[in-house]
């Protein structure tokens, strides 16, 4: 509309756009997957703060990505974490299936 | 993106706002109506407003007794009781029961069937009150709010979900970019175009901004569960179910004995509670009644903790004996009952419950100052295209009309849900969802009007129809009903309800009908001051109304 969105700030946006709601959701899924794991609570109250912080966690999420000097930078950042805690997630639970 | 912590939190603040600014505002009138969902559902049934004046004198004790043998009558085979007892805010027994489900009913067919499962009775005389219109009162808009309507629960969930979550961000990135935070609380310049909607939009955002803060967030955890089931996923594997109840402890299940056994006497159960809690319990769940395995569970009234989740007695049905309740709830537990709690504020007394209310409003402003914000500061970019006898983009155009469908249009839609509730003929078929239709309709012209003229002229005609049908309703009811305001104010307590209703909407009548006139005042003083910014907040918010291209 106006002379500053040219295409190259629309695609900026979406791909934060997208970074920050469908990446910063599975980061926080992770995130508090593995948090629920971790904590030394019975289980019913580790689900419960685990879910409880969620919100808090995707908040900060997309702040970031919004925050961060690029999109490319958005991208990466929640990717690597994405990658990283999730192989975790996923090695934990492989030993968890194994014990039960 | 923009350079600077500040800047770029102030983008996501603008948009993460804008784009879900108008369900927002139906979420936050929704929800701040069903703080009072029991008074406006006994205002959309008059007809138990006579039975509600006689003032009552019976314990609640002799209440329960009298709407068990009532119950005895008309459910004895049924599943299970259910009885609210009087108090401050409900002046008559509502019971409902539950019948054990026939094969191949659907779960359409036994939610319709549960629904004519339920009557009010007289507390002094335990007898049917006359059956009060097909509505669903205070229920809807509380349901609204975050069911939405027109479309399944979980979906209407979802989407209320997801603006909540772009409110909460919204939030968290306003605070962050507002550098002056306390200074701005008490800074208010009237008359200055943007800057006075700037300012009222930090007012009103500042003012209540623990509130806003704690309901956006609060009412995202009373669905937690559904939007982040990652926890549950690694915890409890696809058994959601062992989750759900190892975190919300019900008494636990007890099948029937399919073997009679009279009840016992309810009364003596409910002293017991009420020495044991100071007060006498207001909820009353019976399962399997007349059957040896009977239980009655006593739920204590809110008021004493801010948990939703209130302690309970259990009593064996057939002999009358205490039986343990459910364990105590761990502190996490007990902490997440307490967020939920302060979403609902069931333990808010009168005043507190009038605070929240506020504060909803409040909200419901902050959201509406936005939103006009945008369009404020949008325009100020066309200034001299507007100048020069051109158009503003089709951005500002839709937003505008947004605005006016939402911001004015939806207190038409809620006055015209009322007005539907006195006018609509008291036999009419599924007449609560014709009430619910009448919401949607009103707020669907209203809508389209604004999307075909998003004029200042507009502005003025819906905020005025809105003053008009707000304040008309307590002349409606008395042209309607016995219990108007000359009745109401100097009737029982049981009445109460209904003068306050008549009065809140009346006052909410003349909020709109002041916006309405405010607007319409000759607008000298701001031209006068800001000559050479073409687009203040009030002179421009007449634009053209004919189609135009986005640029």
């Amino acid at each position: 509309m106006t002379s500053t969105t040219t295409w190259r700030y629309r695609g900026d946006v979406a791909a934060r756009a997208v970074a920050a709601i469908g990446g910063g959701y599975v980061l926080t899924s992770i995130v508090i997957a593995l948090l629920a794991l971790a904590l030394p609570l019975p289980r019913a109250d580790a689900v419960t703060i685990a879910t409880l912080l969620s919100f808090v966690v995707y908040t900060c999420v997309i702040l970031w990505v919004f925050a961060t000097r690029s999109a490319a930078r958005a991208w990466v950042g929640v990717a690597a974490c994405s990658a990283v805690l999730g192989a975790l997630l996923w090695a934990w639970q492989g030993g968890a299936g194994s014990v039960a | 993106m923009k350079d600077g912590l500040r800047q770029s939190m102030a983008w996501v603040h603008t948009w993460a706002g804008l784009l879900v600014c108008w369900l927002l505002l139906l979420v936050f009138m929704g929800g701040s109506a069903a703080y009072y969902k029991h008074e406006i559902t006994f205002w959309m049934k008059p007809e138990l407003h006579k039975a509600a004046d006689a003032p009552s004198t019976v314990t609640p004790a002799a209440a329960a007794t009298l709407a068990v043998r009532e119950l005895q009558q008309l459910a004895p085979k049924a599943n299970a009781w259910f009885l609210d007892l009087p108090h401050e805010r409900n002046p008559l027994i509502y019971a409902s029961w539950t019948n054990p489900p026939k094969k191949g009913m659907t779960r359409e067919e036994r939610r319709a069937a549960f629904r004519t499962q339920n009557v009010t009775l007289d507390p002094m005389t335990g007898e049917k009150t006359a059956a009060p219109r097909d509505t669903r009162g205070g229920e809807f808009l509380y349901r609204l709010h975050f069911d939405l309507y027109y479309m399944s629960a979980i979906w209407g969930r979802w989407i209320v979900g997801v603006a909540a979550m772009f409110m909460l961000v919204a939030i968290v990135s306003g605070v962050i970019t507002h550098k002056r935070i306390f200074k701005d609380f008490f800074t208010f310049r009237p008359r200055k175009g943007q800057r006075s909607w700037l300012d009222a939009h930090n007012v009103t955002a500042v003012l209540a901004l623990p509130f806003h803060l704690m309901i956006t967030y609060t009412g995202l955890v009373t669905l937690m569960f559904m939007y982040m089931p990652s926890p549950t996923k690694a915890l409890y594997g696809a058994e959601q179910n062992t989750m759900f109840a190892e975190v919300f402890p019900n008494a636990e299940r007890v099948k029937p004995a399919k073997q009679f056994a009279p009840l016992a006497d309810i009364a003596p159960m409910l002293l017991q509670a009420e020495r044991a809690w100071g007060q006498a319990p207001t909820r009353i769940v019976l399962t399997h009644p007349n059957d040896a395995s009977a239980r009655i569970v006593l739920h204590r009234p809110a008021g004493q903790q801010l948990s939703n989740i209130e302690p309970t007695m259990t009593f064996d049905g057939a002999s009358g004996a205490l039986l343990s309740g459910p364990k105590p709830m761990s502190a996490t537990l007990d902490a997440r009952g307490a967020i939920y709690g302060l979403h609902v504020a069931h333990f808010a007394d009168a005043l507190l419950r009038a605070l929240f209310f506020v504060c909803g409003l409040a909200g419901t402003a902050m959201v509406a100052t936005g939103a006009l914000l945008w369009g404020v500061k949008e325009r100020q970019k066309y200034a001299k295209v507007v100048a020069k006898g051109g158009r503003v983009g089709f951005g500002v155009r839709l937003v505008d009309a947004l605005n006016i469908g939402a911001i004015a249009g939806l207190p038409i839609a809620f006055a015209a849900y009322f007005w539907a509730n006195r006018l609509l003929p008291v036999e009419m078929a599924s007449r609560s969802n014709a009430e619910a239709n009448c919401f949607f309709i009103a707020w669907g012209i209203a809508a389209v009007l604004a999307q075909i003229r998003p004029t200042r002229g507009m502005w003025r005609i819906q905020l005025t129809a809105g003053a008009v049908l707000f304040a008309g309703l307590p002349l409606l009811n008395a042209l309607t009903t016995a219990t108007h305001l000359g009745v109401t104010l100097f009737g029982g307590p049981g009445l109460r309800p209904v003068a306050a209703f008549d009065i809140v909407v009346l006052l909410l009548g003349a909020l709109l009908g002041w916006a309405a006139w405010w607007l319409g005042k000759p607008k000298k003083a701001a031209a006068a001051r800001q000559p050479a910014r073409a687009s203040t907040a009030r002179d421009d918010a007449v634009i053209d109304p004919k189609p135009m291209e986005a640029a």
